[in-house]
């Protein structure tokens, strides 16, 4: 099947504007009898959910956190992108939506993008007015850094700390919705179904992470801010519960997943230091600024200390490959290069995993003053967790999966093709293409939430009469029963092997087989092993306790059945796509190291059916037109 | 570089309770193999693997992010919230900073607003209310003027901003004698109270606070300042000073 | 009223009773100071200088202070309870990190603060203790009551000293935490400010301490006769 994600036409400059008159209305005084529920309050889910409550609708929120504050936007670093232009260095709307198209390697709708760039700079007053403390200058005006070799100064930040400041922002709109009684928050729940009647989303089904209780909830329209799945991999920099359950749960139920194999994987992280590592942390792409990256030329010196390594035996691989770009190189040809070296066995540190970014030729250029003014907290931080001083000793770095572009299928309304089921931020596949900018995650979940849902939500909801479906209705009933069923299946395994052990194993293969570089065999080996390693699963899991309590376990192994299935769609999705773009690589489609696009057979964004667990998905497309950005190859040398 | 680190042995003294009107007691474990480079956390990850191996029930803790910022880590460790350890989540308290040996005790957050739920799991919800009574400025989504038509000066921005790294985890209240929450409370009045987009609410704001905190059975500050030593993001208690200052002068406006 | 139900309201009250007080024990020990003979006519002249003042000013003044005295006592009391209820008193290991002796125990040297003071009133303003010493039974050569001879007689006694000298422990350790706290409850205090504010308050407490404690030690070991 074609699908259409239903872009307005016309000049890109006027389809949003446009298509906001075009959208219908919901009377003012009806709006107070729509039900809406929201799924995850990061910066997509809580904006939406105080935007809608302020509207007037009756929003339901729900987190599995303690908090709504907690969600994962929490963690991003560096900085928040808008088209303000006021360093005055020629950044406009049109160039962010070009760099947006380009960086996604064209394999993002022009619309969407369009929109995006558009409302960003509403999203930077927006949060202004609601007192998010971003950088200021001496005269109280905002200041503005180039941010992931950005070309312009464009990105808005609050000190090392920008997701958690924006994030602060939205929860604190949501908590005066709460107050006001337009917004119900559910904290501690986790959403384990989409009850759909008749083909419409009409509500969800959730377990009080603390009673264990199942409770199902209906309502006019369901939206899912529910983040990404690169925990698929089990080491990323995502936090521990974030997993793929909800938007797998949509999927299982209709919803089409999109180009799930677009993984962003993040040059600069702290590297692993054992087995037991649980997660990897994430060092603000910034450093790459003053920092250089390079690995031993000789094996014989990788047990060396790093300074005793005289200059001319260091391979500064990213200035060689990449003269023009150098350190700043993006993420993806970044990370890449740093997996290369250590493929060719140059790696350091443990597993050599790992190569150096060394700040001694800016220390010795402006001082370590200076860099400590500029990254003192990232170098705490990674002193913290390695006991390494930064300052004396290089730092060691590897890439670490870090962002997912893919996600549920929207069409320009955020609408998936479930009608009623809405999909907002990283959970959605629309604007980042095969390959996300850096600061682009934090300004596309405050726009969908802020800017685009409030308007597109309504347009759907005048056409609904509202309450038509009550949770009495006996498909909530039947999908309350599902999930307990589902529930007391893995208590009934009784296996051997941990929850933990599994997840390491599928993170391993994900890793191994579908990171960073992909290739057609080693998609087949995990084709193969995942179905294999899912039966050992159900097989041979041990879940202890019971399901009417507080029992970690039992959540994590219910994310790990629903990574189980997700990541052979994953694989499949990259075995499919045979060319590299964005975050796909696809070692046998390249040009002397540099990613091969075929847009002749793969301009579109591939959809995908479940079809039943371990049946083949049905794929659709959907055709990408480029009429605004020219189809160009992505040159960074 | 160290491959092959040297292992550590602790003894742990763990609070464990089945639900908030179970008794609760304490248990003692053992982390085996647990080498530098493992965090607080990663080192509990073990041992409960290994109960989950021997048939017994894995100790339940809160946490998410493991990189210090969502504030989802509740731990009191040896007496002291997030182990004591300067500017440090649990997450991020790593085990070289213990000796091979040592007997560590762990217990939940422990003051009257928060209620234990499971083992080391408390209710926090009561610092969501404080938040719900207003520490926000009433805004609405869209309408607002442009960012640079606020001139924010870099001091107040600054102070804002070191106000607003709380990352609301509740560790001043666990450290405070009294179970209070005005470090958490005084940041969020203060990050609002010195930037001009706050003011205007700023009276009511202090007052409504200060009263959502009492409701919500937080106790008094003695002015111990055990808060700012618990806090894992350094809050300053200037910020309880300067929520005293307002709420006076919220007396008069 | 909303300002005295509040947490912050009732501190506020506390603080500023708690000034007043602080600044009574300045005056009143420079006062006594007069022991010394500084002041033509030593503590007597003084006392009688004192008690010549109009007796509405006198009683006023008694008046304010122990309205201060009760008020500071009664949130004092109401505070450090609610505070119990509140705390960490369940932990099965606590270890402070910036909690002091002095901090701690605000309730403990408060109370033996009050009860000194009522020892005190009743040995030298009503003066039942010993009423074989008392000055105004007793008068100097200028016909005013011997203050000088009654005090000298107390504090030659080493248990009456011993009592006077842990009632200025007490009020060390209570002023100790005190006086800064007081400027961190009336919100004059800042990053920049609270070290310096910390650091003379214990200063100022200890010359207190210091000042009050000269008395009696100068008498009991008879520089003072």
């Amino acid at each position: 099947m074609i699908l259409d994600g239903k872009c307005p036409t016309g000049p890109i400059q006027q389809t949003w504007d446009k298509h906001r008159f075009d959208l219908k209305l919901v009377n003012p005084s009806n709006k107070r009898k729509y039900n809406i529920i929201v799924v995850g309050t990061g910066l997509a889910g809580g904006a939406a959910a105080a935007s809608l409550g302020e509207l007037g609708y009756n929003v339901q929120a729900f987190c599995y956190q303690d908090s709504p504050r907690r969600a994962h936007s929490i963690a991003a670093q560096g900085g928040i992108n808008a088209a303000k232009n006021y360093p005055n260095d020629g950044d406009s709307i049109y160039r962010l939506f070009y760099d947006t198209i380009k960086g996604g390697d064209f394999r993002a709708r022009e619309a969407d993008v369009w929109r995006l760039a558009q409302v960003s700079n509403n999203i930077i007053d927006q949060c202004v007015a609601q007192g998010v403390p971003f950088a200021r200058d001496y005269a109280g005006y905002l200041d503005n850094r180039s941010f992931g070799g950005a070309q312009v100064s464009r990105t808005f930040y609050a000190r090392g700390q920008t997701g958690q400041q924006l994030l602060l922002g939205a929860y604190s709109a949501l908590s005066r919705q709460i107050k006001l009684g337009t917004v119900k928050m559910y904290e501690r729940r986790e959403m384990l179904d989409l009850v759909v009647v008749d083909g419409v989303a009409r509500g969800i089904t959730v377990r009080n992470l603390i009673t264990g209780k199942l409770e199902s909830y209906a309502a006019d329209a369901v939206c899912l801010a529910t983040g990404g799945y690169v925990n698929v991999f089990y080491l990323s920099t995502n936090a521990m519960g974030c997993s793929v359950t909800a938007i797998w749960k949509a999927h299982r139920k209709g919803a089409y997943l999109a180009n799930p194999c677009y993984t962003q994987i993040h040059p600069t992280c702290i590297p692993q230091a054992g087995e037991y590592q649980s997660k990897l942390t994430l060092m603000s792409e910034s450093l790459r600024n003053d920092g250089r990256c390079w690995v031993p030329k000789n094996k014989a010196d990788l047990n060396k200390h790093p300074n005793d390594i005289p200059e001319e035996d260091r391979d500064y691989y990213l200035e060689r490959k990449y003269p023009s770009f150098g350190n700043l190189a993006p993420r993806d040809i970044a990370s890449r290069a740093a997996k290369e070296q250590c493929d060719d066995g140059r790696g350091v540190g443990p597993g050599g995993r790992g190569v150096y970014l060394d700040f001694a030729s800016a220390i010795k250029r402006v001082g370590e003053d200076t860099i400590r003014e500029r990254y003192g907290n990232l170098f705490e931080m990674y002193e913290k967790i390695t006991a390494e001083d930064g300052y004396k000793r290089p730092m060691r770095m590897y890439p670490a999966p870090h962002y997912s572009m893919g996600g549920l299928w929207v069409d320009y309304n955020l609408m998936s093709n479930i009608p009623g089921l809405f999909v907002l931020g990283e959970a959605n596949f629309s604007v980042h293409g095969a390959n996300r900018l850096g600061a682009s995650a934090l300004m596309q979940g405050l726009a969908d939430g802020y800017f685009v849902i409030p308007y597109t939500i309504g347009g759907y909801l005048a056409g609904v009469k509202p309450g038509q479906v009550t949770s009495e209705h006996p498909e909530f009933r039947k999908s309350e029963e599902d999930v307990k069923n589902s529930v007391n299946r893995l208590f009934d395994i009784k296996g051997k092997k941990t929850v933990f052990e599994f997840m390491r194993e599928l993170g391993g293969l994900m890793w191994e087989n579908c990171g960073m570089a992909r290739s057609k065999e080693s998609l087949e080996i995990n084709l193969k092993r995942i179905p294999e390693l899912r039966e050992e699963f159900w097989k041979n899991v041990k879940v202890s306790g019971t399901g009417s309590e507080l029992n970690q376990q039992l959540e994590n192994a219910g994310r790990t059945a629903d990574f189980f299935e997700f990541a052979e769609l994953l694989c499949r999705d990259a075995h499919h796509r045979n060319e590299s773009c964005g975050g796909h690589f696809r070692v046998e489609y390249q040009d002397a190291g540099e990613a091969q696009r075929d847009d002749v057979n793969f301009a579109y964004a591939a959809a995908w059916e479940f079809k039943g667990t371990g049946k083949e998905p049905e794929l659709h497309k959907e055709p990408l037109k480029f009429e605004n950005v020219h189809l160009a190859v992505r040159s960074y040398k | 570089m160290s491959e092959h680190h040297k292992t550590m042995t602790f003894t742990l003294i763990v609070w464990r309770q089945k639900g908030p009107n179970d008794p609760g007691k304490f248990e003692t474990y053992t982390a085996n193999n647990i080498t530098e480079h493992h965090s607080f956390l990663e080192m509990l990850d073990c041992v409960n693997e290994d109960l989950i191996k021997s048939g017994r029930e894995p100790i339940v803790f809160d946490h998410d992010c493991r990189e210090g910022i969502c504030g989802m880590c509740s731990q009191v460790i040896n007496g002291m919230p997030h182990g004591g350890e300067k500017r440090t989540t649990v997450c991020q308290l790593h085990m070289r900073t213990f000796k091979d040996g040592d007997t560590i005790y762990v217990e939940p957050w422990r003051a009257r607003a928060f209620p234990v739920i499971k083992d080391l799991v408390v209710d926090r919800s009561a610092l969501d209310k404080v938040v719900q009574a207003g520490a926000y400025i009433s805004c609405h989504t869209g309408g607002v003027p442009d960012g640079n038509a606020i001139l924010v000066p870099k001091g107040a921005a600054d102070e804002a901003m070191d106000a607003a790294e709380c990352i609301g985890c509740g560790a001043c209240v666990a450290g405070c004698p009294n179970g209070a929450a005005m470090l958490f409370t005084g940041a969020k009045v203060s990050q609002y109270a010195v930037i001009p987009q706050g003011r205007a609410e700023a009276s009511r704001r202090v007052k409504s606070l200060v009263t959502a905190m009492q409701e919500c059975n937080f106790g008094n500050c003695s002015n111990h300042y055990e808060c700012q030593a618990s806090c894992p993001k350094g809050i300053d208690v200037k910020f309880i000073a300067r929520m005293n200052r307002e709420f006076i002068k919220a007396q008069f406006a | 009223m909303q300002f005295l139900k509040s947490s912050i309201g009732r501190k506020v009250l506390m603080a500023i009773t708690g000034f007043s007080m602080f600044l009574f024990a300045i005056t009143h020990l420079l006062g006594n100071s007069s022991i010394f003979g500084w002041l033509p006519g030593g503590i007597n002249a003084y006392a009688h200088h004192l008690h010549s003042m109009p007796s509405p000013v006198i009683w006023g003044f008694r008046l304010v202070l122990l309205v201060f005295v009760c008020i500071h006592i009664w949130f004092g009391i109401q505070l450090t309870i609610e505070n119990r209820a509140g705390g960490s008193q369940q932990y099965a290991v606590k270890a402070f990190q910036k909690v002091t002796f002095a901090s701690d125990n605000m309730i403990w040297t408060g109370l033996l603060i009050l009860a000194f003071i009522l020892y005190h009133l009743a040995h030298f303003t009503f003066q039942v203790v010993s009423p074989e010493t008392a000055a105004l039974s007793n008068l100097d050569v200028s016909g005013n009551p011997n203050v000088m001879g009654m005090v000298v007689a107390a504090f030659q006694n080493i248990g009456i000293t011993l009592v006077y000298a842990i009632a200025m422990v007490a009020i060390f350790l209570h002023l100790y935490h005190g006086i800064q706290s007081f400027f961190q409850t009336m919100g004059w205090n800042n990053d920049r400010t609270i070290s310096a504010i910390s650091g003379s308050g214990k200063l100022i407490a200890f010359a207190i301490f210091i000042g009050y404690l000269a008395i009696p030690l100068t008498i009991l070991v008879r520089i003072l006769k």
